[in-house]
């Protein structure tokens, strides 16, 4: 019977289970339930495939093979680590849309036909946004309808594209869509665009850094993880090998960290970091050889960890002095010295910093680059890459712990949150240092060998003159202060541009109508005095006329008929 | 209000070493490359002397100076959307 329930299904359903326990009952629920579902998904064996006939269509709800379970494995710990780290949070609202939502996600990895898909996406969408609306405050709760509005319209591209294709006469199965892909192909092209929103593409990113800054604590953490990741799967299985996603990808490296540079909220800089990521595993499943997708997915599975990592060093000090923004931390290490230490592991591996889990997977896809001879594509990601140390490695860390001391003196972070950092700080340094077993998940055999001394050379090379840099510009003064500021992002237009162009337009067609209707009005109005004047009681129908009078002109009337009639 | 101890990042000299080591240390990072023989794939590029440190220099000076202009077109007040 088990082998019946697509993976997740516990988690979807286990999320129910916390309308009614509370306190101790609902923390251990609330661990044992990842457990639960990962033994589950161990259960399946690799290969299978469970596919149902529904109203003469062929869906496949489970599907399990390497590529997925790579996913599978990774979503699991995921939620694991989160479910610990939030342990703490007395809302239960927030514990049920985050468990259903980890576990829409983990359905939707395994969906093997495009329907059921479609209905995990939109699953997943549904949860999470209450993720952010659990901030309770106005701005969370724009940010949330935006989000909402957004990751919705994905899945009605995605169901769109669906049914075309559908009716083109092409299945339902969730396979290779890069072979039979051209630009004239409506349905393929929403579904590209479908899993580029929820993947953060260039012009479709906004989201990103609106929704996520406005999330709770922990939630932030959850949204962080799983939406971007499934997008990201979901192009690794549908358009692997798709040039276009090169480009995309590269540009998706790019263009974030100039943003983040200038950001002050930090978790915003964080998710800016996040799309900055996501670009390096765009590219690698663009470029679609054996050692890209392993990039892609090794890239995946690490970055889910230490931007884990990171958002939850960020969570804490958010949690314990109530904001995130690097104008007003700074000499936070004094009081919260683990959290420096486990924020400081997550900034090495992302800058990917030799013994640390970014070197032994950032690589991977670089060195696909490289094969394929694409030098532009190379420079960028390399410059994507110093980048990324800038504003992810030392940015966060320096501007939270160090930097000026802003006089706060919160306490370090909670037990729970320690603990859950320092597994993932642990786990991050045990990849980077024995990549063997994450490489044997890869879909990929894989022969590469990330330590040799000129990739260690050359990378620390990278780094510590990126460093160099940073100390440079701070000590001329040219390195530009944290502000309390809003930068304009694209979504400027249909938060400003849209609003106004509306406001306009409706305050046009208010006025037209107002000046047509006084028009109207008025010339009733004049009707009616019109009428009045004359049926008035002042008017000349009105006036009564005396008897005698009346008897008179009657006689002459008569008197000309009787006179007219005998001449 | 007691005068709260002072650690070691509060002294401007420990700070200043902090910065002397780092420079040094990229000073060394661009002198090992003269430790072992390459077999880059981009030949052009990569066999510059020194080239991931200088790339990675000049790119974030580039990055940030790139991103102050920015800041000029896109800063709004904190509020600006509300």
């Amino acid at each position: 019977m088990i082998e019946f329930l697509p993976p997740g299904t516990l988690l979807v359903l286990g999320a129910l289970l916390f309308i009614f326990l509370k306190g101790k009952a609902g923390k251990v629920a609330l661990l044992v339930l990842p457990v639960l579902s990962f033994l589950h998904l161990l259960s399946f064996e690799m290969g299978y495939l469970m596919q149902i006939s529904l109203f003469g269509y062929e869906l496949t709800p489970i599907r399990i093979d390497k590529l997925s379970m790579v996913w599978g494995v990774i979503f699991h710990g995921a939620a694991f680590l989160c479910a610990l780290y939030s342990i703490h949070v007395k809302d239960r609202v927030q514990h049920i849309s985050a468990v259903m939502y980890v576990g829409s996600a983990i359905g939707a990895v395994f969906a093997g036909d495009l329907i059921t898909l479609f209905v995990y996406w939109e699953l997943t969408a549904a949860t999470s946004v209450f993720l952010i609306w659990a901030s309770r405050n106005e701005k969370a709760y724009n940010a949330g309808m935006r989000y909402l509005i957004i990751q919705v319209f994905s899945g009605v591209l995605l169901l769109a594209g669906v049914i075309i294709r559908v009716s083109h006469g092409l299945g339902l199965e969730f396979n290779l869509i890069t072979d039979t892909f051209n630009w004239s192909d409506t349905g393929s092209l929403l579904i590209l665009f479908s899993f580029g929103i929820k993947a953060a593409f260039p012009l479709l990113h906004m989201w990103l850094g609106d929704a996520y800054p406005e999330g709770t604590v922990t939630g932030t953490l959850f949204l962080s993880i799983f939406t971007t990741k499934l997008a990201i799967y979901a192009l690794a299985r549908g358009f692997a090998g798709l040039d276009i996603l090169i480009w995309i990808g590269a540009i998706m490296a790019m263009f974030p960290i100039f943003f983040a540079v200038i950001e002050n909220d930090l978790r915003r800089v964080l998710a800016y970091s996040l799309n900055n990521q996501l670009g390096f595993m765009v590219v690698g499943i663009g470029i679609g050889t054996g050692l890209a997708l392993n990039g892609a997915a090794a890239h995946a599975f690490a970055n889910i960890l230490f931007e884990g990592l990171l958002f939850m060093a960020m969570g804490a000090v958010m949690f314990r002095v109530g904001h995130c923004n690097g104008s007003d931390l700074g000499g936070l290490w004094k009081t919260m010295p683990w959290t420096t230490v486990f924020c400081c592991v997550g900034a090495a591996s992302i800058s990917a910093f030799p013994l640390f889990s970014g070197f032994v997977t950032k690589s991977l896809i670089m060195t696909a680059v490289a094969e394929q001879h694409a030098t532009v594509i190379w420079l960028m990601l390399l410059f994507a890459s110093a980048g990324v140390f800038h504003h992810a490695g030392i940015k966060i860390p320096f501007f939270a712990f160090f930097s000026h001391d802003s006089g706060l003196r919160p306490k370090e972070a909670p037990m729970n949150m320690l603990i859950t950092m320092g597994i993932t700080a642990g786990i991050c340094l045990f990849i980077g240092m024995v990549p063997g077993p994450l490489y044997s998940l890869l879909p990929f055999p894989v022969e590469y060998v990330p330590y040799t001394t000129a990739h260690v050379i050359n990378q620390l090379q990278l780094l510590i003159l990126s460093a160099a840099a940073f100390t440079f510009l701070k000590v001329t003064h040219i390195y530009p202060p944290e502000l309390r500021s809003t930068n304009l992002d694209f979504d400027w237009t249909y938060r400003k541009a849209l609003p106004a162009l509306v406001g306009m337009g409706t305050r046009f067609v208010s006025s037209t109508h107002q000046a047509f209707i006084g028009m109207a009005t008025n010339g009733l109005k004049a009707v009616s005095r019109g009428v009045f004047k004359l049926h008035g009681p002042e008017g000349v129908f009105a006036r009564t006329w005396n008897t005698g009078a009346i008897v008179t002109w009657v006689v002459i009337g008569l008197g000309a008929y009787l006179l007219i009639y005998f001449f | 209000m007691y005068e709260e101890r002072k650690r070691w990042t509060d002294n401007p000299r420990n700070v200043n070493w902090i910065v002397r080591g780092v420079f040094i240390a990229a000073g060394l990072m661009i002198l090992f490359d003269l430790l072992y023989t390459k077999h880059p794939h981009f030949q052009g590029l990569e066999g510059i002397f020194g080239f991931y440190g200088i790339y990675g220099f000049v790119a974030c000076v580039a990055l940030v100076i790139a991103a102050k202009g920015l800041r000029v077109l896109l800063k709004r007040d904190e509020d600006y959307y509300d």
